[in-house]
């Protein structure tokens, strides 16, 4: 975030919801919300999409599964067919566990990898750390400041909804 | 928000969320108890024992163990199961609960997944050192050869490989990005740089975003999801190196649900049996309350009780079949020479569990601890009655013959668990054992403060 931007706590996950529901009617932009937990609710007063995560595991679980099913198809018509007692070459029921491993390891990878990649967060990930309380019991809110310059009204509606610590970025 | 006025408290005493914080922490700050170090050298004496059995396993191959032509399979398929089973109880209360949104499973489905973990570990360490050569360990995996040959798909050994791997992976990743944002606790609470430095690598830049947060619902949900019928997969997959052969004993179809129900009944005897000592030892009586002790017993009751009617069942049906072998087979594992072993698994795994009826004693915790060792020694029991009893007594009488576990292969057991225990003792030292943010996030439903407001 290179903006200007004030943050604020709350002590509630209540108080904090109330708040932001009344900051965002003010029009004010709220940059991000820091929670020690999720709190329910607030991605709906945030207006969040719906996430495209669930695509994302949807997809990697097929290509997973048509990995797994193919390449042992493959196999035993193409690649190196074995003749197992006179049984088929083509076993579509006996390739089954393995395609189903290998749908739930491509999904279930390529989802996490997916949120990680999005967010950046990673081992040694390089993120600002506002409050060093939000992961304990604090709820922070981050408000944008307009080019021209509302500080003022930001600060007052920050008052106004009981909120503490408020404190300027630059 | 609706609080139900019947149902106990989660977590107990007047608690507000820097707390909670302060409490699941405290087992990781200080200096260990003496406890910890007693228990990490009984776990550290058991592990060289292991590591001693495992090189004279590598040097001199597996004829130091008791295995012999007629039973091929002894102790350490017998470990195997075992072990797999008893993962099963992390994954159970982490993925199937949550589906199920019982509330009770945020105390406890941090350790229990670290449980899984160390137990996968545990049980894959058994197959790998089975093969003798433990360098070519890789021939189990498909990759391309000179010689073009591929393994064989056909085989439940080899869906072995991909269902256990595929279950270690996916629970490692289901536990680390439950644990992300609570090392980032960790590293805000931290008080030296280097501890500072370690976990702000660990909790990947965690910065508790509400976006962040709505989609790391997301995506834990859709993983529990995943490794709910994936779990239900590994044991079916496992039961199947029995099922699919055609030895009578193993040879049922009754095999997947009943390995699946009585993995889940060992696992959470085990994770009693931790749990119970683990809550006093670290002062977080308050969060792993008897509730949740007396929760456990009753899916111990119910998954107990479907593994005692698939014995009868298996009974029933070695009759009914017909077939002279099969009714040979379980006659023999009831009233044959090793039906001590059948009738303690029959004790310890259908009778015992019976006993939490009463609610007296499931919401004791030494009952529940003495009970929950029954049903530890009753599983591994029964893996060992399915492997063995159905093997020394095979279609020409010629070759039947008995079998007993050499030192070697008794310290590879007692290595597993050696080295069970060291590692989620390190765990507790190193990790929240408790999911501090979920926790929080059910404190307002569940806490005691609330509940004691809405009767006012």
């Amino acid at each position: 975030m290179n903006k200007d931007y004030i943050t604020a706590y709350y002590n509630d996950e209540d108080e904090l919801l109330k708040a932001v529901r009344q900051l965002k009617e003010k029009g004010l932009e709220i940059l991000d919300v820091l929670t020690p937990f999720p709190v329910h609710g607030l991605d709906k007063v945030l207006g969040m999409r719906r996430s495209r995560l669930t695509r994302v595991a949807f997809w990697g679980g097929a290509v997973g599964a048509a990995v797994g099913f193919f390449f042992q198809a493959w196999v035993f018509t193409e690649g190196y067919p074995l003749n197992f007692g006179g049984k088929p070459f083509f076993a579509v029921p006996s390739f089954m566990p393995v395609t189903f491993e290998l749908a739930v390891l491509f999904a279930a990878f390529s989802m996490v990898f997916a949120f990680l990649i999005y967010f950046k967060l990673g081992p040694g990930a390089k993120t600002v750390i506002h409050d060093e309380r939000i992961t304990d019991d604090r709820f922070l809110v981050v408000v944008g400041i307009r080019k021209e310059g509302n500080q003022q009204e930001i600060e007052q509606a920050l008052k106004e909804t009981g909120a503490e610590g408020i404190k300027h970025n630059a | 928000m609706y609080v139900s006025p019947i149902r106990e408290p989660l977590i107990r005493g007047e608690k507000n969320y820097s707390q909670v914080t302060k409490d699941i922490l405290a087992p990781m700050a200080g200096k260990p108890s003496i406890y910890w170090y007693l228990g990490i050298s009984l776990a550290l004496i058991a592990l060289v024992f292991g590591a001693w059995a495992t090189y004279q396993t590598v040097y001199y191959g597996i004829g130091t163990w008791g295995l012999n032509k007629t039973v091929g399979w002894g102790w350490g398929i017998t470990n195997f199961v075992w072990w797999v089973g008893i993962g099963h109880a992390g994954t159970f209360i982490s993925a199937i609960l949550l589906l199920f949104r019982q509330k009770w499973r945020t105390s406890i489905n941090r350790s229990a997944e670290a449980m899984t973990l160390i137990a996968i570990a545990c049980a894959g360490f058994f197959p790998l050192i089975h093969m003798g050569r433990l360098l070519l360990g890789f021939f189990i995996f498909p990759y391309p050869n000179t010689r073009a040959l591929w393994v064989n798909f056909n085989s439940p050994l080899l869906w072995d490989v991909f269902a256990i791997s595929t279950y270690f992976a996916v629970s490692l990743i289901f536990w680390y990005v439950g644990l992300i944002p609570d090392l980032g606790t960790v590293r805000d609470k931290a008080k030296t740089k280097i501890r500072k430095a370690i976990y702000s690598f660990l909790s990947f830049g965690w910065t508790g975003s509400a976006k962040h947060w709505s989609r790391h619902e997301t995506v834990s949900l859709i993983l529990a999801g995943l490794a709910a019928p994936l779990v239900l997969s590994v044991h079916t997959i496992v039961s199947f190196d029995f099922a699919t052969s055609v030895i009578p004993g193993w040879h049922t179809t009754i095999f997947p649900p009943y390995f699946v129900s009585g993995a889940v009944f060992s696992g959470f005897a085990m994770v009693l049996t931790l749990l119970i000592v683990a809550r006093k030892a670290l002062n977080l009586e308050e969060y792993i309350t008897v509730t949740h002790i007396e929760s456990m017993n009753k899916v111990i009751i119910l998954t107990g009780s479907i593994v005692g009617i698939a014995y009868i069942t298996e009974f029933f049906m070695a009759w009914y079949s017909g077939v002279e072998y099969e009714q040979y087979a379980f006659m023999n594992r009831a009233f044959g020479p090793y039906a001590w072993a059948y009738w303690i698994m029959m004790t310890c795994n259908v009778v015992t569990p019976q006993l939490f009826w009463f609610k007296k004693i499931r919401t004791s915790l030494v009952a529940t601890f003495i009970i929950s060792i029954f049903v530890n020694i009753g599983m591994w029991f029964e893996r060992f009655v399915i492997v063995v009893t159905s093997l020394h007594r095979d279609f020409l009488p010629s070759s039947w013959t008995m079998y007993s576990p050499s030192l070697v292969e008794v310290g590879l057991y007692v290595g597993t668990i050696g080295l069970f225990f060291t590692l989620f003792l390190l765990f507790i030292r190193v990790f929240p054992v408790i999911a501090i943010a979920e926790v929080k996030s059910v404190l307002k439903s569940s806490g005691d403060h609330k509940k004691t407001a809405h009767h006012e």
